[in-house]
């Protein structure tokens, strides 16, 4: 024992001290339920309630969900097996869910192409795969930037001469500003955008049209009126997603800009967007669109509809990054200024990594915002799940159902959204780790 | 007041100073709003010159080396930095900021990169110079400061003191012909303090044109060749270090040396 007491002043340590365990009431599983649960008389109490509380919702849910109604054909068919094993008609009725699972995922998509969206799905996690983790060999990008393409080919069908004209512009783009960029970076910039989009309005479609004619390669086409259920919300959700967040981070820069006329167009942009409600902003796509666009053009009601959903979460996203932006030090900046770094260059290497770093959790937030969002499509007429679970419910055979349709949809929903919160904790404790 | 500098021979005779003039300021002003931050700045480098300037805090030091690589604009006067004259011209700017390393107080390390990959970033991206002959000069600048085995580890993971001899490596590694410094070593511990410092007299004996703001009066005494005493935005006083110590003629600078050097 140490002797330091005041009347003591010098003192000199002989020997340092081992380590020595805790006492046993202050370790382990003892310790962590007297803390947690018991640690006063009031606390034991709650606990014990709580625990019942608990324990009687479960019990209900699992009374209400374990049911062999596997087989039932009907709301009646499955009511009277209820009734021979004695069991309460207040059980659930799995039997809606064999019999129209595949509509509540596929919509009207025709049955005997279910494997086209399948397969599009599994390109679509193969795709997302480099993205999403970085530790892919190099030729899987290839395939990444190529996905989008052969997933529009196999959920739309249509001849394969389309997607490849439009791919073929991303190319020019590309080729435009390898060579451009000797000459000037902001002009490279230009060309790389005018030509691409020249190509398409004039030159893409006659291409396709002609290719189409001469060698008719292609799958079976299937009209976007027909996509519905899970795989809309998907479809819907995903090309929002992938499209919001340059578009987002685009204009968080731009209101960060100190160019004046910049600014106050992304500020417009950002704050109209997200000052209107996102149903508003749906029957707009579906009812006024077509006051505006030429008498006689068709323009599909899925692409509107991913277009107004696309700009609506960007405004979110511009808002999550802006606050990353401000969140990195000042010091970054002028670090990156001092050493001569363009604009550009400071914001794609130093600024932006950092700023999307701490706004990840806002940035999934919001997707996952945006993807339950899009069963609001239900109200322009598009049938996402919820509006086949109407539709499903108005027929003879399941009239009077709901509760297992809406517990299935959640359950996907559910799948999804919970994926994505536990990238987005992965991807945090990875940059935590890479950075310290 | 770090003894650091004093307990270190510093070789003198290699310092040479050449006629060719490196940064000239003429008749420079700066306003923050309407504050007159910077006020009528005359001063002339000339290559492998050291200099110090000092004074008391919100005299416009910092300002004034911010303003030599564009960090902060000057709003009147002429200011030429090897032969280019700073304008809006985005491309001047550009060029001298290649040209001129500079050091911050707070380091300004990227944290989300490598120490290797914080010394490489510039020299590929604005030199354009191949990933493995970038990645040799840090290397060797790295060992020049003394930690080459920290390469791949994170600016986090660092002292003070190795931080700031990595923010000099990555300086170093664009070639600079000027090093600006801003008060290196006022975020350090004390015991760190002398690392950088003794990187920085490395530097000086190689000929670097150097302009520091700094209250290490010992460094001042050891490496400079003149010492620039600020207050007000304006350039009070400036002589040789000896003479600027032992017989300091403004009022100011008398009370000021009194206040920094008086315990």
């Amino acid at each position: 024992m140490s002797d330091t007491h005041a009347q003591t002043v010098a003192f000199v340590r002989e020997g340092m001290l081992d380590q020595q365990p805790p006492p046993t009431r202050e370790a382990g599983t003892v310790k962590w339920v007297r803390e947690n649960l018991f640690p006063t008389w009031l606390n034991a109490i709650l606990t014990i309630v709580s625990l019942y509380v608990i324990w009687v919702v479960v019990s209900t849910f699992v009374m209400w969900a374990f049911s062999p109604t596997w087989n039932a054909t009907s709301l009646s068919e499955c009511r009277q097996m209820l009734e021979e094993l004695g069991r309460s008609t207040e059980t659930a009725c799995w039997g809606v869910i064999r019999d129209r699972w595949e509509q509540l995922l596929f919509g009207f998509y025709p049955s005997d192409l279910y494997w086209r969206p399948t397969v599009a799905l599994i390109v679509l996690l193969a795709g997302l795969g480099p993205v999403l983790f970085g530790t892919f060999p190099r030729w899987f990008m290839g395939f990444s930037l190529a996905s989008p393409f052969l997933i529009f080919l196999l959920l739309w069908g249509g001849p394969i001469w389309l997607p490849l004209t439009v791919a073929l512009g991303f190319g020019l783009g590309v080729v435009a500003f390898r060579v451009f960029s000797r000459v000037n970076q902001i002009v490279a910039v230009l060309v790389a955008i005018v030509i691409p989009l020249l190509y398409w309005l004039l030159l893409a479609w006659p291409l396709a049209s002609e290719l189409a004619r001469v060698m008719p390669i292609g799958l079976e086409p299937v009209q976007s009126k027909q996509f519905g259920g899970f795989m809309l919300s998907i479809v819907i959700g995903v090309t929002a997603i992938v499209l919001s967040l340059p578009l987002g981070i685009l204009l968080a820069l731009g209101r960060a800009s100190n160019l004046f006329i910049v600014t106050k167009l992304s500020v417009v942009f950002i704050e109209i967007i997200r000052g209107v409600p996102l149903i508003v902003w749906l029957f707009t796509a579906s009812l006024l669109l077509n006051y505006f666009l030429p008498p006689g053009t068709n323009f599909d009601l899925t692409l509107r509809v991913i277009i107004m959903v696309t700009l609506f979460s960007a405004a979110y996203i511009a808002e999550v990054v802006r606050g990353g932006l401000s969140a990195v030090p000042k010091g970054q900046y002028e670090g990156a200024n001092s050493l001569g770094l363009s604009y550009w260059q400071s914001m794609q290497l130093i600024v932006l990594p950092q700023a999307l770093k701490i706004s990840i959790p806002g940035i999934v937030n919001t997707f996952i915002g945006l993807f339950k969002d899009t069963t609001l499509v239900l109200f322009i007429g598009l049938l996402d799940p919820l509006g086949l679970i109407n539709s499903i419910r108005a027929s003879t055979d399941w009239n009077g159902i709901y509760w297992e349709l809406y517990v299935f949809v959640a359950l996907l929903f559910f799948v999804a959204c919970f994926s994505m919160g536990r990238y987005s904790l992965h991807l945090e404790k990875k940059l935590q780790r890479e950075h310290r | 007041m770090s003894e650091a500098a004093q307990d270190r021979t510093v070789n003198r005779s290699a310092m040479q100073v050449s006629d060719e003039v490196a940064i000239e300021i003429n008749n420079m002003n700066k306003w923050y709003g309407t504050f007159h931050v910077l006020r009528d700045i005359n001063l002339t480098v000339n290559r492998g010159e050291r200099i110090v300037i000092c004074g008391p805090s919100g005299s416009g030091k910092s300002t004034l080396i911010r303003c030599i690589n564009r960090l902060e604009e000057h709003q009147s006067g002429q200011i030429i930095v090897d032969g280019t004259e700073l304008s809006s011209d985005l491309k001047n700017i550009d060029k001298i900021r290649s040209e001129v390393g500079m050091c911050f107080q707070h380091f300004n390390l990227f944290p989300h990169l490598t120490i290797l990959e914080n010394c490489t970033l510039a020299p590929i991206w604005v030199r354009k110079t191949p990933k493995k002959e970038a990645e040799a000069t840090a290397m060797h600048f790295l060992e020049k400061v003394k930690i080459p085995e920290q390469a791949n580890k994170y600016p986090g993971q660092l002292s003070g003191g190795q931080q700031q001899r990595v923010a000099i490596a990555r300086s170093l590694c664009m070639k600079p012909r000027i090093m600006l410094f801003d008060e290196p070593t006022s975020a350090l511990d004390p015991e760190m303090i002398k690392e950088v410092l003794d990187t920085m007299i490395e530097l000086a004996e190689e000929g670097m044109t150097m302009i520091c703001v700094t209250h290490e009066m010992g460094f001042a005494q050891a490496v400079a060749n003149r010492v620039i005493f600020m207050d007000q935005g304006q350039i009070v006083e400036q002589n040789e270090p000896k003479e600027f110590f032992n017989n300091p003629r403004s009022e100011r600078t008398k009370l000021f040396l009194s206040q920094i050097l008086g315990h």
